[in-house]
């Protein structure tokens, strides 16, 4: 089965049993790909004495915890072919992920991208404010997770403009003429949860006590990156929506949920508030204690499986995530597919111990 | 002789015994003689007030502590190290000790080893507020209420990292004992000791098991061995020094044995052990990164994440850098104990952990490896001694007088 298969179908379309054929082919023909290229894998394979037909169900694949690509080098292609490598928002000092990506899966995010926003957004391009600062997509042979996302979302842009400047400062004035110029057509905004709410929505704010009073009503808000900042701030999802419609009129807003290990395919948050899986992805919660698949309300280790990854052996991973799965098929909006809701990020072990380093490791 | 402490700097410390006056006074506290009476009695009371304090029992590392200070075991360990030729022994003055962080009763050990030998001791305890730490300077406050002349001997104290307070301890310490691996020892170095002064560091070590299966088979109380093997990896996360991390099996009957063990610790586990759901990922990736790294491993089927194990091939150098906790083991079936060696003849390897004939090591270590320093039976991994981690504590905290 090829990806192009998958991307004719509309991007929500497919109900669980169509859905579970789909999936597990096509995930069966990568687990054996990645064991026949990349040799790493092959011998992780080899140490659980996996058998690949004795699988039914893409649910009983193995899974490579994330981590890993910050461990090692894991790729499925010849370096000769690598033209991007993209890399995961660690913290400074922090390790990175290292996800090497060939001109066929680099295009294949791209397309999977574009069919699950257009979905949200309808297919023609819009003028776009990008939430950031234009120094954080220059440099292109390394690709942050940030400045991937930005170049990512940037394609459904007509217009763009960089709403803060190198110093993440708003760029009130720009700002001010952009809407002017765009004022009767949908206008999409992109950025990073955190950084909408620290650098734009309190900007706004600011600027509203003191009768400047920006109108976004015809905006839509594509914003990702984790709740983690924002819940130090005791600003919950409800909240972030109330507050931004309060100061701007934004009333679009969707978060979605992607990590650099899998681009492309992002879980897009619906009109209901709930993430959703389109067909190119699945999300699968595990039980920490055995790793068995948990019933629909019951939260657990989120595991992400993707049909794109042919470059580097990213087809199922276990992230580091908690959450849960809502339901599936059922969702009000109409999409079908399961939907679900990210808890945050598993606890760090709190372990004892002789030597000190351990819980620096952690830090 | 030494002047009086900064008591500018001493303010930042919090005192659990004692106080900053006592402290300041540290250069001038005499000397004693190892095993002394009176320091005996001391800790016989401590002991007494540990097991007689109802907290205390909650905590079955306070009171393996207290059995160790009682008379009785302190006596033994006078018969042991108290020699008789002519000579005086005393301590050598001041212990500055460095307790590791999150280790509850450790500073109580090395407490106790600096005042056997002699020695007014400053202990630095754990940053994390464990209730056995409480509970311990409780008991010691109170006895020192009758033991008045032992105050200047028992200074536990608390603060934050800060270099000065390790510069002001160290200047009078005639030795230092740093506990908590490499890095907490590379962030003492960097405070200077006396010309006279030694140091004994408690570096990042790590430790495995030694199982004949033959005699492993021929055991009839296995439940018993599940439990002090229990004690020896789950009861610290498998994350102490002494844990061990690899299990090396010979003999004839090792899948039976093998079979046999890991089912019945499975048992243990699950009724005792407090999992955490980022232990499960963190051991999967261990086993992945392994099996990645080095051919030919395999990872033992497992119907949960409470106990990973991964058979590997062949000992190699590196296999140490990829060790992980929680309940996470190496296994390699060994037909000839030199196979090993790589694994022994590493500075950093400390404790063997044996079930059936310890001799079975000795070959091991005349070949002259760099590490092992304990060979004890599964179960005895954490029984604190006065000869530890290759140290011979009262040698080292004490002066020879030739009193010819």
């Amino acid at each position: 089965m090829t990806f192009e298969e998958i991307l004719r179908l509309p991007p929500y379309s497919l109900p669980r049993e169509e859905k579970e054929k789909l999936l597990t082919k096509r995930l069966k023909e990568l687990t054996v790909m990645h064991r026949e290229n990349c040799p790493e894998y092959a011998r992780i394979l080899e140490s659980i004495g996996f058998d690949v037909t004795e699988v039914g169900s893409y649910t009983e694949l193995p899974f490579l915890p994330v981590r890993m690509f910050k461990e090692m080098e894991l790729r499925s292609v010849p370096k000769e072919e690598v033209v991007k490598t993209m890399t995961s928002s660690g913290t400074t000092g922090q390790a990175v992920s290292r996800i090497y990506l060939d001109c066929t899966t680099s295009s294949n995010q791209q397309k999977t991208m574009v069919k699950i926003v257009n979905d949200f957004t309808g297919s023609s391009r819009m003028p776009m404010i990008i939430i950031d600062c234009p120094s954080v997509v220059k440099n292109r042979v390394m690709f942050s997770a940030r400045g991937a996302g930005i170049l990512g979302f940037s394609i459904f842009g007509a217009e763009k403009m960089y709403a803060l400047d190198d110093n993440m400062k708003l760029d009130v004035e720009g700002l001010g003429e952009f809407l002017d110029k765009y004022k009767d057509q949908r206008i999409l905004l992109f950025g990073f949860t955190f950084m909408i709410w620290q650098h734009f929505y309190e900007e706004l704010l600011r600027l509203k006590e003191q009768g400047t009073v920006f109108n976004l009503s015809n905006g839509i808000l594509i914003h990702g990156g984790g709740w983690k900042k924002l819940v130090s701030k005791a600003v919950s999802c409800e909240e972030f929506h109330k507050r931004l419609e309060e100061a701007c009129g934004l009333r679009s807003i969707h978060d979605y949920y992607g990590m650099a290990e899998q681009t492309g395919c992002i879980y897009m948050e619906c009109e209901c508030g709930h993430l959703h899986a389109s067909n190119f992805s699945d999300v699968i919660v595990r039980r920490p204690i055995d790793f068995a698949e948990c019933k629909i309300g019951e939260t657990g280790i989120v595991q992400v499986v993707s049909t794109i990854p042919e470059s580097y052996p990213g087809h199922s991973l276990l992230t580091e995530d908690e959450g849960v799965i809502l339901g599936e098929d059922d969702c009000p909006c109409g999409r079908k597919g399961k939907y679900f809701k990210i808890n945050g990020r598993l606890k760090n072990a709190e372990i004892r111990g002789c030597s000190d380093t351990y819980a620096e490791k952690f830090k | 002789m030494q002047k009086n402490l900064n008591k500018e700097i001493l303010g930042k410390v919090v005192f659990l015994t004692g106080n900053a006056d006592v402290a300041a006074e540290l250069p001038y506290v005499p000397a004693r003689v190892p095993f002394e009476d009176r320091v005996v009695s001391f800790l016989n009371g401590v002991s007494r007030e540990l097991m007689s304090d109802r907290e205390a029992k909650a905590y079955s590392d306070v009171i393996t502590f207290a059995f160790w200070i009682r008379n009785s075991s302190m006596l033994k360990l006078k018969e042991r190290f108290e020699k008789t030729d002519s000579v005086v022994r005393l301590g050598k003055g001041v212990a500055f000790h460095i307790a590791p962080s999150n280790v509850p009763v450790n500073f109580a050990y090395s407490l106790a080893a600096g005042l056997i030998t002699g020695n007014a001791n400053v202990v630095r305890v754990p940053s994390k507020d464990f209730p056995q730490v409480g509970i311990l300077a409780r008991a010691f406050n109170k006895v020192l209420q009758e033991f008045i002349d032992m105050k200047p001997y028992v200074l536990l104290v608390r603060y934050r990292r800060d270099k000065d307070i390790n510069d002001l301890f160290s200047s009078v310490a005639d030795t230092r004992i740093v506990w908590g691996g490499d890095a907490t020892i590379a962030e003492l170095r960097r405070s200077a000791l006396l010309p006279r002064s030694g140091e004994i560091t408690f570096a990042d070590r790590y430790s495995f098991a030694v199982i004949d299966s033959d005699s492993y088979m021929e055991i009839y109380e296995k439940e018993k061995i599940a439990d002090d093997f229990y004690n020896d990896t789950y009861f610290t996360d498998q994350n102490a020094c002494t844990s061990p991390r690899v299990i090396i099996w010979i003999g004839s009957r090792i899948q039976e044995a093998k079979k046999n063990f890991w089912t019945i610790l499975h048992g243990l586990v699950e009724k005792k052990y407090s999992f955490q759901p980022i232990q499960g990922v963190n051991k999967l990736i261990s086993a992945y990164l392994i099996s990645a790294l080095q051919p030919g491993c395999r990872i033992e089927p497992h119907t949960d994440n409470l106990i990973v194990r991964v058979n590997i091939p062949q000992i190699t150098g590196e296999l140490m850098e990829l060790k992980d906790d929680s309940g996470y083991f190496f296994e390699y079936d060994c037909s000839d104990i030199m196979d090993i060696k790589k694994l022994c003849d590493d500075k950093r390897c400390q404790t063997v952990a044996y079930i059936g004939d310890k001799s079975t090591v000795l070959p091991l270590i005349k070949a002259g490896v760099k590490g092992i320093d304990r060979v004890v039976p599964v179960g005895k991994t954490m029984d604190f001694d006065l000869i530890w981690d290759g140290y011979n504590l009262p040698a080292l905290l004490t002066r020879t007088v030739i009193f010819a």
